[in-house]
């Protein structure tokens, strides 16, 4: 592999996450991380979803005639979306189940749309397509970090095994019952993107305005 | 020249000609000004059909295995009510050798022999104008408005004994209606199970109704009082024990009164008159 193939691949992970970094596709991250299970089959359909609409997005880009370049994309999206929704339902009936609605909605998920107008509609197909496995790879990596907290937290669970045993089942942990709810997640990605920033000050934003202490605070009386 | 296009074309000369005639036509729309209507146009038509040809090819391929899927999923939550699924349960095949689906006339209580259950969806049934009544208001206790005039019942065999019965119900809770199947045993009295499968109450809460130590609870309840009627409901809190009708008491779901009191409504309309009460009284009689 190339600097620019892992460049692009790899960048998406931490440098330039589409979660923690764009803050992109939040909506979903909060709603399916409850359980590991259904994260892992929900990033793996976005990944793909969005792999295979940038590439496609990005073969047609040269013809895309710019007044319906939008529609043009949200077609090519929501057919893929449709296709795997039909698969999960085929394949792994009980986890398309518990994913419901979600699947669906990544039509509407901002990464989806995002690499396409930002990457897709300027370079060539198996760039984009490579750029959309590295993006929907930094979104599961948020999304299995997120799952795993609220799932063993939660439910004293991972994947459906006992990691800390219940004090209903007999066990010492007492179940944060929080966990299992959507603003849990909300918590857990600002703890991630803390930590992350932390690690690499480069993404820390800077402030569009100051504000003036009143101690020291220039032009005020004295 | 008509040597080279003899070899490029290996298959149908007819086709090889359209898709020459297709090659200059797509060439054409190809080279015009992206912005150009034609071209828009153009574009929009050919990717929609791409799109929808893709679409289509997956769900008409699919199909199978997705209702395959459904009916396995069915066939569980069957097994489920009836205490016949374990882990390693091989689903088609216990259903096959213990389970009877049978079709019930609700107002006569009697099995209907030309329908196939195996054909029949009750839950379509009572959507279906031509096989669904409407329940009076009055009545109408479990907030359903229509219900299937014939009911699919399932009976759970143990060589030729009758074991239990299953029968489908269905109930508005706070914010959806309640599908699922309870379990009676074969004097058509006491509970086995409940399992509300399909449902949409509020996770945590009215959605507890799926959770096992709930269920447990309706374990041995019985359903009808001394004079018939139908007794079973559910209380707020816990039953107390030592009372002497705590056999027709079920625990109430802690935070979710309206799911409890739909799932009350529930119990109450299907074991009635209007439900099963006819068929069950018949199954009592003859056993």
């Amino acid at each position: 592999m190339d600097k620019e193939t892992k460049k692009v691949l790899f960048e998406p992970l931490v440098d330039n996450n589409p979660i923690t970094l764009q803050v992109l596709g939040v909506c979903s991250a909060l709603a399916v991380t409850s359980q590991m299970s259904t994260s892992l089959i929900m990033a793996l359909a976005l990944t793909s979803v969005t792999a295979c609409s940038s590439a496609a997005i990005s073969a047609v880009r040269k013809h895309t005639p710019g007044s319906i370049r939008i529609i043009v994309q949200m077609i090519i999206i929501a057919s893929l979306v449709i296709v795997v929704d039909q698969v999960l339902k085929a394949f792994a009936f009980e986890i398309s189940k518990k994913l419901s609605v979600f699947v669906g909605l990544i039509i509407t998920n901002c990464i989806v749309m995002g690499r396409a107008e930002a990457y897709a509609m300027k370079n060539p197909p198996l760039k984009s397509f490579i750029d959309g496995v590295g993006n929907g790879l930094g979104y599961s990596l948020i999304l299995v970090l997120v799952a795993f907290f609220r799932e063993t937290l939660g439910s004293g669970k991972l994947l459906g095994f006992e990691v800390l045993p219940l004090v209903q089942d007999g066990g010492w942990y007492v179940p944060n019952g929080m966990m299992l709810l959507p603003p849990s997640a909300f918590f857990i990605i600002g703890l991630i993107i803390w930590v992350f920033r932390t690690w690499k000050p480069k993404q820390v934003e800077h402030n569009e305005f100051k504000i003036m202490s009143i101690a020291h605070g220039e032009g005020g009386h004295h | 020249m008509l040597s080279a296009e003899k070899k490029t074309c290996k298959y149908n000369e007819h086709l090889c000609k359209y898709y020459e005639q297709f090659k200059v036509y797509r060439d054409k729309v190809l080279a015009l000004n992206n912005d150009s209507l034609e071209k828009t146009v153009a574009v929009a038509l050919a990717l929609c059909l791409v799109c929808a040809v893709l679409v289509s090819l997956a769900t008409v391929a699919l199909r199978p295995l997705q209702n395959y899927n459904k009916a396995l999923d069915m066939k569980r939550n069957i097994l489920d009510v009836a205490g016949l699924l374990d882990d390693g349960t091989d689903i088609d095949q216990a259903f096959k050798e213990r389970i009877e689906a049978k079709i019930v006339d609700l107002k006569t209580g009697d099995y209907v022999d030309n329908i196939d259950p195996a054909e029949y969806d009750q839950r379509k049934a009572a959507k279906d104008p031509a096989q669904n009544e409407v329940i009076p208001v009055d009545k109408d206790i479990a907030n359903i408005r229509f219900k299937a005039k014939y009911a699919k019942v399932f009976l759970v065999k143990n060589g030729d004994q009758l074991q239990s019965i299953i029968l489908p119900v269905n109930g508005y809770g706070l914010w959806s209606t309640m599908y699922g199947f309870m379990a009676l045993d074969a004097d058509a009295q006491t509970v086995q199970s409940i399992n509300l499968y399909d449902q949409g109450e509020t996770p945590g809460l009215g959605g507890e109704v799926v959770n096992p130590n709930w269920r447990a609870l309706w374990k041995g309840k019985k359903v009808y009082g001394e004079n018939g009627e139908v007794a079973l409901t559910l209380v707020k809190g816990t039953v107390d024990t030592s009372r002497a009708d705590a056999v027709y008491r079920v625990d109430g779901l802690a935070g979710a009164t309206l799911t409890s009191r739909g799932v009350s409504n529930l119990v109450q309309y299907w074991m009635g008159d209007e439900g099963f009460a006819t068929y069950l009284n018949k199954i009592r009689n003859d056993g």
